[in-house]
């Protein structure tokens, strides 16, 4: 059985650290920030490999499957824009 | 073995998801973040892929390719159209969220009921509530920020529309806690997909009532929502990587947002549900209208050229004429004739957080040269001239004193204490808040009528060969 408890507890710990971190980043990169921390939460890819990918039934595959290609999209083009933006920052 | 690697990557790839936002505190170390989250996020990827209960490859390996075949096209698109970009990326990020948590929730009612726990169901009620509102309120938000025809920009509002709003959304969560209750009952399905469609719903009547001048909090808000969505599709699938990173995603939402709501001086529910524009009363009713006064570019090079200092306001104006390069000219020809120019930015300028910052970085701009707002005030009424580009809510000096008027309280860049001010606005109506703008009338404004580039174009070549010397 799954242990919730340490779920939530990690959940807390993550929250204060992305408040402490976030907090300090540059006034000048919000947008960049903002594709970025997109590009990671685009980590649900995890989930939707393992939808797509195990011995399940065809149609709940094919709902993975969309959620796969979706946050593919955002992790590609999140990261490659951030870059792109941050490039321009850096180039003075 | 292939569990331990799985349950080690997952460790590694949260450090640099955290490393990769820790970096993002200075633009010269910002792109080590970048590289730090795609090695995570390559490194979560590839250790959930080896896992055993993963049999079938060809559908992942297609969706991949699927996803690099849209993203790289979106990657590219136009600077000023990344406030779009945002809020698409944003929808995708609800719909994984949703699609999982519907595709999760199907399989274990047809073949594991026990997992079905309280506990599971209601983050499972809050993953697909918060992915699919997230979903539809950011295409919304993608296409009036694209100004998609069919999509009105400007907030529509209806009477007992909050009382709609919040109606959906409280039979969907009420919807849930049934669902709680009964994870598992003949009806459990059809419950299940009655909230999955009133959260898409929800998600289109909560943006229909906003306006563009409320975009950089919307943006904000829905990316917590986004990150929060990740959070619960974590707790459904006891999966700490994806609670982390998407907590880390819907604090930096949070903070945003608050940095934002700050910067009008509203709270979220005014946002959400005080629709901006929504009452527009003529501010200066019965007081005499007062005119503008236009003046040439020739007399504005003259002005711009004989000040020692001047304050450029760039606002959303600027990006719709895409006029940062010939803002750089500008710039580079007033620097050059040993004018000081600083560039005012207002935490709200344009329709995202950090807006304006991009669009002149990309411009060449140096950042040094970017002061916000808190830091200029004290420096306007020792500036000469006060350039109005494209800006206006936040300029507007009704802030401080039109009790009546919906910015009221919102701090400005206090452009009307400079010496002069030269404000160029693409037309003579008033801006997107539908507020009269008295700074356009007062004593030491002079207006430039036309779009930002054009406008500026013209300055530029005064500055160039045969104009004032």
């Amino acid at each position: 059985m799954t242990d919730f408890g340490s779920v939530l507890f990690v959940f807390v710990l993550a929250t204060f650290i992305g408040l402490g971190v976030i907090r300090r980043v540059s006034r000048l990169l919000y947008t960049p920030l903002m594709s970025l921390t997109n590009a990671i939460s685009a980590i649900a890819v995890v989930g939707s490999i393992v939808v797509t990918g195990a011995e399940y039934p065809r149609t709940i595959r094919i709902l993975g499957a969309i959620a796969l290609f979706a946050s593919m999209t955002n992790i590609v083009s999140g990261f490659l824009i951030t870059d792109r933006m941050l490039k321009m920052f850096k180039k003075q | 073995m292939i569990r331990l690697i799985g349950e080690l990557a997952a460790v590694l790839a949260t450090a640099l998801f955290i490393f990769a936002l820790y970096w993002m505190n200075d633009p010269k170390s910002a792109r080590r973040g970048v590289y730090a989250g795609v090695t995570g996020m390559t490194v979560a990827i590839v250790a959930t892929w080896i896992q055993p209960e993963i049999v079938h490859h060809g559908w992942i390996f297609l969706a991949i390719v699927g996803g690099f075949a849209v993203g790289i096209p979106l990657s590219r698109v136009p600077l000023t159209a990344v406030p779009q970009r945002t809020a698409l990326s944003h929808a995708f990020g609800g719909l994984a969220a949703g699609l999982v948590g519907t595709a999760e929730y199907f399989l274990w009612l047809g073949e594991h009921q026990s997992q079905l726990t309280p506990f599971r169901t209601s983050a499972l009620v809050a993953e697909v509530i918060l992915g699919f509102l997230t979903f539809t309120g950011s295409i919304m938000a993608a296409g009036k920020l694209q100004e998609v025809r069919w999509m009105p920009q400007r907030p529509v509002t209806y009477p007992g529309q909050n009382v709609v709003n919040i109606g959906v959304l409280a039979i969907a969560v009420g919807l849930g806690v049934v669902l709680v209750l009964h994870p598992t009952a003949p009806w459990s399905g059809q419950i299940f997909i009655a909230i999955a469609v009133l959260s898409l719903i929800f998600g289109v009547l909560l943006i229909i009532p906003i306006g563009g001048a409320d975009m950089p909090t919307v943006i904000s808000i829905l990316n917590a929502y986004a990150g929060l969505a990740a959070v619960a599709m974590g707790f459904v699938l006891d999966n700490k990587l994806l609670v982390t990173a998407g907590a880390l995603d819907g604090s930096s939402g949070l903070i945003l947002s608050i940095i934002m709501c700050r910067a009008m001086n509203r709270s979220f529910t005014n946002v959400l549900f005080g629709a901006f524009g929504k009452a527009q009363p003529a501010l200066a009713a019965g007081a005499e209208q007062k005119a503008w006064k236009q003046e040439s570019v020739e007399g504005a090079a003259q002005m711009l050229e004989q000040a020692r200092s001047v304050v450029i306001i760039p606002g959303y104006g600027m990006a719709v004429a895409q006029a940062q390069h010939k803002v750089r000219e500008l710039y580079d020809a007033l620097t050059k004739r040993g004018v000081s120019v600083k560039f005012a930015i207002h935490p709200v300028a344009g329709r995202m957080p950090g807006h304006m910052n991009v669009l002149l970085a990309e411009a060449n701009i140096p950042y040094s040269a970017l002061v916000e707002m808190d830091e200029i005030n004290p420096e306007m009424p020792q500036t000469d001239v006060a350039l109005v580009l494209g800006a206006n809510d936040v300029v507007n000096p009704a802030a401080r004193y039109g009790k009546s008027t919906p910015i009221y309280g919102m701090p400005i860049i206090d452009a009307d204490k400079a010496k002069t001010v030269l404000a160029v606005k693409r037309s003579k109506n008033p801006g997107f808040a539908g507020i009269d703008n008295e700074l356009y009338v007062l004593d030491n404004t002079w207006m430039l009528f036309g779009d930002a580039k054009a406008v500026l174009s013209d300055l530029v070549k005064q500055f160039g060969g045969g104009g004032i010397h």
